[in-house]
């Protein structure tokens, strides 16, 4: 089938659903909200626990609750939503239009002309392959999402004596959820010296249930036949090096990963969209447009979030921009650099734009106390400056900073200490 | 007495300083919100959590319901309160929102479906 709309949405998760919601509430009418699962909501469906819509909803939901919201929306506003559908590909044809292409159980295959796209893919999880952990390849090792799919949707319990290797926020959730259904969850074990997730989570989540959680250690063999059986724990010294001769093992017939996520960007990658290597999202402008004029990114894809409430929001603002496009408004003025120093691990977007304000996203390197963040031109103007007590990697600073003078060569951003 | 706290109230988790006697909390330093003095107080005289999980659903187009409390409930009673959702069987229709099991084991709480689930063939 061929089919011509203003702009197609590739992810039905909260971004997706946000950006497709923000398009319509800017007037643009002809869009197609693609997602190759069988239903719209993302990761959330999975994420049955509470802890979402905080900021956005001025309440705690559960994941399903948040999703609902936006497909009530979605239903509301009769945006064209494909289940079942995958985009496998995005061409670039000569008049500036794409053609997305679009694999689907209902429709078979499709070729959808669009002004513009809409990257909201989404992450997936890291696995044992990318993280290397010596030993033999039993069953019984999966990421902890997996896992989370596995208990929450379809109702298996994948083991009853769990190991888990980083302290991501999933890993930490599933080690208690895996506790609550009956398995005997023995340590969380994780590489860096401070948690992966959330204070909250370490303390309903393992503290709640006394299951150890050894800093600046990791897995250093797996062994087991047609089944995982056991894994070797070692301490780590200052070069992450493991220090065999105080390892010890822990029996187990379930390791589960929760080694971070990587954004989704094959389909980017192939049509020439650029990315950060630290984030491994696109490079964008403030309009969230990559350097591919007419694709524009929002959501995990783009960046991971902690918080369901940023994604909405970024979604949001990256719907308004891509509105403008498709009217031929999105003005662009001068762009020049934000550069990050002391311990700004990343921050995005990497420019901003001259005689205007700027919202920010970024992390640091590691946690820290009493840490002032500014953001100075290079004729130390002053755009931001705010104290925090406690900063930590998991948690994402979104700021507002002001109207960057003209002139300016470049803008950069740090903490200090206090 | 003195005690350490971290507050779960929210994403930010504030390390809370806590100093208390046998009824009532007599200094609290660290929270930076009011959510952090109703938090230290309920973690040290009786402390609450919210449960989530799944129960049962029969004819529904997903074999799973997710649930959670209406409130948070006593802490050291959360294991068997998903023990006690575990074995009820649900018929679908039933919507976000519902109520699957009312005052469960007498804490107060209900427990309150948090997503649709339609009739199989009907997604
Ligand atoms: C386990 C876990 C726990 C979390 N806990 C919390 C929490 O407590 N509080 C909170 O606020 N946030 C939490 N988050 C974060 C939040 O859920 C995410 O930031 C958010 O879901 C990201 O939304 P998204 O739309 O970018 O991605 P996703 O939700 O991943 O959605 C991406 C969608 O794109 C689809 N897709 C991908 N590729 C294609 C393709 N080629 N064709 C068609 N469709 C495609 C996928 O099927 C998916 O539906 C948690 C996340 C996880 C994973």
């Amino acid at each position: 089938m061929k089919k011509k709309v203003d702009a197609v949405i590739i992810g039905a998760g909260p971004a997706g659903m946000a950006a497709a919601v923000s398009l319509r509430e800017n007037g643009i009418k002809n869009i197609l909200l693609v997602d190759r699962e069988p239903v719209a909501g993302g990761i959330l469906q999975q994420c049955i626990h509470n802890g979402f819509g905080v900021h956005h909803f001025k309440e705690e939901l559960t994941g399903p609750e948040y999703a609902e919201r936006y497909i009530d929306q979605i239903n509301k506003n009769k945006i064209d939503l494909w289940l079942d559908s995958c985009v496998i590909d995005i061409e670039k044809n000569q008049d500036d239009t794409k053609t997305v292409v679009v694999l689907s159980k209902e429709r078979g295959i499709n070729y959808i002309n669009t002004k513009a796209v809409v990257l909201a893919m989404g992450c997936r999880e890291r696995n044992r392959g990318n993280i290397n952990i010596p030993g033999s390849r039993p069953a019984g090792i999966m990421t902890a999402g997996t896992a989370q799919k596995l208990v929450n949707i379809y109702g298996y319990l994948p083991g009853k004596e769990v190991v888990i290797l980083g302290s991501g926020d999933i890993g930490l959730i599933m080690a208690r959820r895996m506790t609550w259904e009956g398995a005997n969850v023995k340590a969380v074990i994780e590489l860096q010296s401070y948690p992966g997730g959330l204070n909250r989570n370490i303390v309903q989540c393992l503290n709640d249930f006394d299951i150890p959680l050894y800093l600046s250690h990791t897995i250093s063999n797996i062994s087991g036949n047609d089944r995982i059986e056991e894994v070797e724990v070692s301490p780590l010294d200052e070069n992450f090096e493991a220090i065999k001769s105080k390892s010890f093992n822990l029996k187990c017939d379930t390791l589960l990963l929760s080694v971070g996520l990587i954004p989704e960007n094959e389909l980017s990658i192939k049509i020439g969209v650029k990315l950060d290597p630290v984030t491994r999202g696109a490079y964008v402008d403030k309009n969230l447009m990559t350097i591919v004029p007419g694709i524009f990114s929002c959501g995990n894809v783009l960046q991971v979030h902690d918080l369901v409430d940023f994604v909405s929001e970024e979604a949001k603002i990256c719907g308004a921009s891509v509105a403008k496009y498709i009217n031929n408004k999105l003005e662009k003025s001068k762009e020049i650099p934000l550069q990050k120093r002391n311990l700004v691990r990343y921050v995005l977007p990497s420019k901003v734009e001259i005689g205007k304000p700027a919202l920010l996203s970024l992390r640091p390197m590691h946690p820290a106390k009493n840490m002032t963040l500014t953001v100075k031109t290079n004729s130390s103007v002053e755009l931001f400056k705010r104290k925090y007590k406690n900063i930590f990697p998991s948690i994402m600073l979104r700021i507002n900073i002001d109207v960057v003078p003209e002139d300016t060569e470049f803008v950069e951003i740090k903490f200090e200490k206090e | 007495m003195k005690k350490e706290l971290i507050c779960i109230n929210c994403p930010q988790g504030c390390n809370l300083d806590v100093e208390f006697d046998k009824e009532k909390i007599i200094s609290l330093e660290g929270n930076e919100c009011k959510m952090g003095v109703k938090y230290a107080e309920e973690e040290i005289f009786h402390p609450v959590r919210m449960v989530t999980t799944t129960a049962a659903v029969m004819n529904g187009f997903i074999k799973l319901l997710p649930v959670k409390t209406s409130c948070p409930i006593d802490k050291s009673l959360t294991l068997n309160i998903v023990k006690e959702i575990s074995k009820v069987r649900i018929n679908a229709p039933v919507k976000s929102g519902d109520i699957i099991i009312k005052n469960i084991l007498n804490t107060g709480a209900d427990i309150v479906a948090t997503r649709t689930v339609g009739k199989i063939g009907s997604w």
